[in-house]
């Protein structure tokens, strides 16, 4: 069974965005970039199936610029088989990413695709539903269990209020949620080991027509700061603070 | 024109939600219309057709909608979709699986998360774990998108809208359902409860019998911070951040959390915050309205025993 996993090159986790001075986007000029962590939890499903031999084949697929294949390393680095970057240098909005993906699948024919459930750039978290209706296949969003049964993939769902598992006929879309797994660390020599490993690189524009951002980004900005509070000497002043505010009774 | 938001209920009743994202929709100032699927749901239809503003509710009611799958609303809503101007619903699990697949077969770019509307078709939404605020533009002639509904307010009562009915889609066959394991709690829905108490991973085994009282007293509903629900805890669905729910009840009290970026993202539009911790420098601090500096294990039965 072959598995596609779909990766985005972001801005490492524990960097805090810093805004450009014309408001016009996220300086991300120079800073240090990463795998989305809810692809690598992706990634790491994945290479575990394959460790339980029900996956054959991983191929990581990525978006974006040369930088991409930093992150595509990383997934070959965790076990993935082969990648491929389809390179553009437009802006990539979840419907466009859908629809070249879309494209890749088409070609590739896995058995399961598994993304992240959202990149912690954009927060969009919708790439995965929307591969899944181009594709027209069933969709198990926020997964926190996959299990291969046959012909069908078994999926928890984490949902609000506390969780649901529905079967998905394969081919299906998966998107990972936190506590699918918690992902490996890479170690060296599977880091030189991923450098042999092959990337392939595909033009955007040879797999789909129609992938340019339709939605602008007219400018972003600092949130609004949430004015300092007072320091309570015991918990009956902060009661008593509580009842002149009228939250407490 | 209209606007078409999508309910969401629990076979009972329709989520507060709902209400929020009808105000939400108001801001076009065009018919608001709701699609309720489910089954056996007149009840429900009535409810939404009795709030303000709703000019229609449609009622789509289905045996494949007992347990809604994604699939299968979201065919309704491509089956409908192209005669409205906008689709929208709240930012819930629900319509974060069914909205995103409905914009795709309809070839709308869908905006998530909007938590303001400053234009028929210009919207702030958080992005990088609410760090920064984008405000996004779309030129598409539908709007699909989705709502932090705490960013907007509860609709009330005091409409008397037409039900309609539509069939219901053939039953989708590529995914079915099988099983659901919701935590039953006599405490609030987290999502709307007036009063939250959250508590972090140092409370340790003993989240429950030191947050449990207060709660009780105050009505409250529980949170947990990632960690602390990582570290086994607290149950995932009480998870309060930008990962998990998000909250802006009137009053918030985050009990032994240090007041990581994501965990705040999720609070901060509370009205009332208050931080118990006993870490002084704890980033938690710079956003609470009221501190207080004491070893949690102490404050909480001192605050139990203060609220009778």
């Amino acid at each position: 069974m072959k598995v596609l996993v779909a990766v985005k090159h972001v801005l490492d986790y524990n960097i805090a965005p810093r805004i450009k001075q014309d408001g016009s986007d996220v300086d991300i000029a120079g800073v240090k970039m990463g795998i989305n962590p809810f692809d690598e939890i992706a990634v790491e499903e994945a290479v575990r199936l394959k460790e339980r031999g029900v996956a054959t084949e991983i191929v990581a697929v990525s978006i974006g610029g040369e930088s991409s294949k930093d992150t595509l390393r990383h997934a070959l680095a965790m076990g993935a088989d082969r990648a491929v970057l389809i390179q553009t240098d437009v802006v990539m909005q979840p419907l466009g990413v859908a629809k070249l993906l879309k494209a890749v699948v088409d070609k590739e024919a896995p058995s399961l695709i598994i993304l992240g459930k959202q990149a912690i750039d954009d927060d969009a978290g919708q790439t995965g539903q929307m591969l899944a209706a181009l594709l027209g296949v069933g969709q198990g969003t926020f997964a926190s269990a996959v299990t291969i049964k046959d012909a069908e993939v078994e999926v928890a769902r984490e949902v609000d209020g506390g969780s649901e598992t529905v079967v998905l006929k394969l081919p299906a879309v998966i998107t990972a949620d936190l506590r699918l797994n918690e992902p490996r660390f890479i170690k060296l020599p599977n880091l030189m080991m991923a450098k042999k490993k092959p990337i392939d690189t595909l033009a955007a524009t040879d797999l789909a027509a129609d992938f340019s951002p339709r939605l602008k980004l007219a400018k972003v900005a600092e949130p609004p700061v949430r004015k300092a509070g007072v320091i309570v000497g015991n918990v009956a002043e902060l009661v008593e603070k509580l009842r002149s505010e009228k939250v407490i009774a | 024109m209209s606007v078409l938001i999508l309910a969401e209920h629990d076979g009972k009743h329709l989520k507060q939600s709902t209400r929020q994202a009808v105000t939400a929709a108001t801001a076009w100032q065009l018919p608001i219309h709701i699609v309720v699927t489910g089954n056996a749901i007149d009840a429900i239809a009535q409810e939404a057709a009795s709030i303000s503003n709703v000019a229609r509710v449609i009622k789509v009611d289905g045996a494949q909608f007992a347990h809604p799958l994604a699939e299968d609303v979201a065919n309704v809503i491509t089956a409908i979709g192209k005669e409205y101007k906008v689709i929208l619903a709240a930012h819930t699990a629900f319509s974060k699986s069914v909205l995103p697949r409905a914009a795709a077969v309809l070839d709308v770019a869908m905006i998530s998360d909007v938590i303001s509307i400053t234009a028929p078709a210009t919207y702030v939404r958080p992005i990088y774990a609410g760090n920064v605020f984008a405000t996004v533009e779309s030129a598409d002639a539908l709007q699909v998108l989705t709502v932090r509904a705490t960013s907007f307010d509860v609709a009330a009562n005091g409409g008397s809208a037409e039900i309609t009915s539509l069939d219901a889609p053939v039953a989708n066959t590529q995914s079915r359902w099988v099983s659901e394991e919701k935590n039953v709690s006599d405490r609030p829905e987290l999502a709307s409860a007036h009063v939250v108490i959250s508590g972090g991973r140092s409370l340790g085994e003993r989240f429950n019998e030191l947050l449990d009282p207060v709660a009780l007293k105050l009505n409250a509903a529980l949170g947990a911070t990632r960690a602390c629900v990582d570290a086994g805890f607290a149950p995932n669905d009480i998870q309060v951040g930008q990962t998990g729910t998000i909250v802006a009840p009137e009053l918030y009290i985050a009990v032994g959390i240090s007041g990581a970026m994501q965990h705040i993202a999720g609070i901060k539009d509370s009205k009332v915050i208050v931080a118990i911790n006993h870490d002084p420098d704890a980033p938690i601090f710079r956003y609470a309205d009221y501190g207080l500096v004491a070893d949690l294990f102490d404050a909480l039965p001192q605050l139990n025993a203060a609220l009778n």
